[in-house]
């Protein structure tokens, strides 16, 4: 004659029942209208909760919700470099969710490389926005930001294979952003940023930014930055290649 | 606006947090801690798992801390009146104003087993997942949940569910 637990009338409330065992339980409560008031008055309760707080969804959702802080600073963090590169731009204000919020004038381009280098490089799961199985997508995108015809250098001679780009804010506007990765795993990025004022030509410059060498010059209204966590020579040597695949 | 998939699943955090933590500016610093947790821990995130599952499991960690570290609080905050105005007023014949009362004196454990059954809709072994639970406890929280929140609505004289029927 037994029939039911309680347990089965909270899985018949919540329709956590087969439908065979349902039906049981359906016929069982006939018999026990004690236990059907009961569960009509858990399936009112259900209704109630819901309804008292359903009007929260359509909310508009408050704006601090929306950022997301704490990813960046980690990002930095993950480079283990946030102390000796940010703190040129910290004390004027940096901040924020990305370069977005670098102020104009106050990073030199080979710093603005490096941060963009040490805070992408160590992402496992999105290094890039577009990755190199698009990558006539990822060039034509960046072209038509950037205003000019990009080509993205092959570097597989020096075992660089491109993981793809992602698009970036500089002072000046968009920055276009490679990434290219080794078998070990071993990190480049290329950096190409619109830049303001007169057109001009630099020859090859370097600069190291704590651990990350950077090779930068400036092409016309664009500035060009590689930048690795290797030696300078080697570096060197890649940056000619990617200089004479860009010129022609 | 963002439509990565964290973001989508914001206003049901919200309304959680809302029905757990009662005021409307506690349950948005829940909300507000929970994502800057999981945006950080995106990482461990196993692509194919319940999304869902895991924001609400971190809710319910940040939640537990938040009531360790400021249980004073929490429990002054409990025992206020409810503080937003209730739009519905009735349902099925309840004062909402009642139920929302008897649930803010439900102990953390039952409040949240009921609200992800009743107001998420979360299967048991949902539940069970998001809170780090066996499935037997989700059962016997639930069972004793609603005979309480009956209870504090004076709808239930006996609060003592039935084990068994013979």
């Amino acid at each position: 004659m037994t029939q039911y637990r309680d347990e089965d009338l909270q899985a018949y409330v919540d329709a956590e029942l087969s439908p065979s065992r349902r039906g049981e339980i359906q016929a069982q409560l006939a018999q026990h209208p004690e236990d059907a008031d009961r569960v009509r008055l858990y399936a009112k309760l259900n209704e109630g909760l819901k309804k008292l707080y359903e009007s929260v969804l359509d909310e508009p959702i408050p704006p601090r919700l929306l950022v997301r802080p704490r990813v960046w600073s980690r990002r930095i963090a993950a480079a283990g470099m946030a102390a000796g590169l940010l703190a040129a731009g910290a004390g004027l204000g940096w901040f924020g969710r990305g370069l977005q919020s670098v102020p104009a004038t106050a990073l030199t381009l080979p710093r603005q490389a490096a941060i963009a280098h040490v805070v992408f490089t160590p992402e496992v799961r999105h290094p890039v926005e577009v990755g190199a199985s698009d990558e006539d997508h990822l060039v034509r995108w960046l072209s038509k930001k950037l205003g000019t015809q990009l080509k993205c250098p092959k570097l597989g001679e020096f075992s660089y294979e491109l993981v793809g780009g992602r698009l970036l804010s500089g002072p000046n506007g968009p920055v276009a952003h490679f990434m290219y990765q080794d078998k070990r795993g071993s990190r480049l990025t290329l950096y190409v940023s619109s830049r303001r004022g007169e057109s001009r030509e630099t020859a090859f410059r370097f600069s190291q930014e704590d651990r990350v060498s950077v090779f930068y010059w400036i092409d016309g209204n664009f500035g060009y930055a590689i930048s690795g966590e290797i030696a300078r020579e080697p570096l060197l040597k890649i940056a000619n290649a990617v200089y004479q695949q860009l010129n022609p | 606006m963002d439509s990565h998939p964290i973001v989508q699943h914001i206003p049901r955090l919200r309304r959680y947090a809302r029905a757990l933590a009662g005021d409307r500016h506690l349950a948005d610093d829940l909300v507000q801690d929970t994502l800057e947790r999981a945006w950080t821990k995106y990482h461990l995130w196993r692509p194919g798992s319940d999304l869902r599952a895991w924001l609400f499991a971190i809710m319910h960690n940040v939640f537990v801390n938040q009531m360790r570290s400021r249980r004073v609080e929490i429990e002054q905050v409990m025992e206020e009146p409810p503080s937003a105005p209730v739009r519905a007023t009735q349902s099925d014949g309840l004062e909402l104003a009642d139920l929302e009362r008897a649930l803010s004196r439900l102990s953390m454990e039952h409040r949240e087993v009921l609200l992800l059954v009743a107001v998420e809709q979360m299967k048991y072994a949902e539940v069970s997942k998001a809170l780090g639970i066996p499935a037997g406890t989700v059962m016997s929280r639930l069972s004793r949940a609603r005979a309480r929140l009956a209870q504090n609505m004076h709808l239930q004289s006996n609060v003592v569910p039935l084990k068994a029927v013979k």
